[in-house]
């Protein structure tokens, strides 16, 4: 993904994902206690945290899939208040229909993602459905029902949702998993774009990104926040 | 906002489509009730004649039911519905368009097939026109009301029975309306236009309603 056609817009100030005293339960324990933390436009948040310590249950609580118990989740300078409309939320569960060829699948989200035009406070910035699947290194499989795909593969359609449709934040969950080194170093690039540009990315992960410039939020029995 | 809808529905269209399945299994399934009628009650013409738009009518909400468990289950189990969460479109109107997509694939069918299956019961013309007008005009209802325990039961695996049974009660009023249109049609004491504007009603609320009561269900997950 190469951001050279696009226009670059400095957002990096205009941007903060801020988290206050986030509490969020599942069944009756209380899976995250007063966890804060800000993100500035541009940066990187890595979750790391052994199985368990509510990695994805922060996720999302952060995407609002979760009621949140208590605390504050606010996505500044986006234009709209509310954070669920600015996410992309990427998970094992990949929203990809097996019976629908690949393009149409990515061209759906593409639609329905964007439905009501961008933001706001950023110009458009969505990619094709071939431009997204060439930077997935999966343009000769576009007319091929997803059924048919490998786990990796489903997993590089998934990522090309990202790019089909701007959103700022990015919350994933564990999204190297099945892809091949090759794969990785293209998302690795995929996701320095979307920070250049100033998006926001907060990834649940236990495998290195690809790029360093990220600060780590690490999650254990006792909630602690390290930031670099 | 329509575009959200049409590609919503349009992509439900294409997904019922390649599945080839539900919507003419929902079809044999009306054809296998309609045929198993005459051999319980017995050959008798006057009497088919009698209860024949009943039986259309139970065999088609039976029918209706086939599929629609899975109406928000699919979705649920591939993280789309995450997604629909996600987005600036209204989660009412996805349900909507689901819902739209799934009558058109499931529902329509049965109106549709109802006067080649009302033959067998020994049912003439009027009361033919009575079954399909009050199966076109009621299906919707069923649809959209099945919507909501298909909602309801969406994290439960075997959810299709629970559904049933918090769904028929629901329907009862569209199946005694439906009914009587159809009798009605066929030569009754009441004028057609009554039951059958209460039938288009209650349609019609639960197009009001019901997208709402789904997608609130929806939320709680």
């Amino acid at each position: 993904m190469t951001s050279s056609h696009r226009p670059h817009v400095d957002l990096h100030s205009a941007l903060r994902l801020r988290v206050e005293g986030l509490c969020v339960e599942r069944g009756e324990s209380r899976v995250i206690e007063n966890l804060g933390f800000v993100l500035a436009g541009g940066e990187t948040l890595k979750v790391t945290g052994p199985n368990g310590a509510g990695k994805s249950t922060l996720l999302r609580a952060l995407a609002g899939l979760l009621p949140r118990g208590a605390g504050l989740v606010a996505l500044e300078g986006a234009g709209e208040e509310d954070v669920a409309q600015q996410t992309h939320y990427l998970a094992h569960a990949d929203g990809l229909k097996a019976q629908l060829t690949v393009a149409e699948n990515l061209a759906f989200w593409a639609d329905y993602l964007s439905a009501e035009g961008p933001a706001p406070n950023f110009p458009a910035r969505d990619v094709s459905v071939a431009a997204a699947l060439a930077n997935v290194g999966l343009a000769h499989v576009a007319g091929a029902p997803v059924a048919i795909l490998s786990a990796g593969q489903k997993r590089r359609v998934a990522l090309a949702r990202l790019m089909v449709a701007f959103r700022p934040l990015w919350l994933l969950d564990e999204p190297l998993t099945g892809l091949d080194s090759a794969s990785r170093e293209k998302f690795a690039l995929a996701m320095r774009d979307h920070c250049a540009l100033g998006g926001m990315i907060v990834a649940a992960t236990h495998e290195p990104l690809g790029f360093d410039e990220t600060r780590e939020l690490r999650l254990g029995k006792k909630l602690k926040v390290a930031a670099s | 906002m329509t575009s959200a809808f049409l590609t919503v529905y349009l992509r439900e269209i294409r997904i019922a489509r390649r599945l080839g399945g539900s919507g003419s299994m929902g079809v044999v399934f009306f054809l296998t009730l309609v045929t198993i009628t005459p051999f319980a009650v017995g050959p008798d013409p006057n009497l088919l004649a009698r209860i024949g738009p009943a039986m259309l009518w139970i065999s088609a909400l039976l029918a209706s039911l086939l599929g629609l468990d899975r109406l928000f289950q699919a979705d649920a189990e591939d993280g789309s519905l995450d997604q629909f969460h996600l987005s600036h479109t209204p989660l009412e109107l996805a349900v909507l368009a689901k819902c739209a997509a799934h009558w058109t694939t499931a529902g329509l069918p049965l109106a549709l097939a109802s006067p080649l299956f009302g033959l067998m019961l020994q049912q003439d013309g009027a009361a033919l026109f009575g079954v399909v007008a009050s199966l076109l005009a009621g299906t919707p209802a069923l649809t959209l009301i099945g919507a909501i325990g298909a909602a309801a039961t969406v994290t439960l695996r075997r959810g299709g029975l629970l559904m049933a049974l918090l769904v028929l009660p629901l329907a009862i009023p569209v199946l005694i309306f439906g009914v009587s249109a159809a009798n009605a049609a066929a030569g009754g004491t009441v004028p057609f236009l009554t039951p059958f504007s209460i039938l288009c009603a209650i349609s019609l609320v639960a197009l009001a309603l019901c997208p709402f009561a789904a997608a609130a269900a929806l939320r709680q997950i």
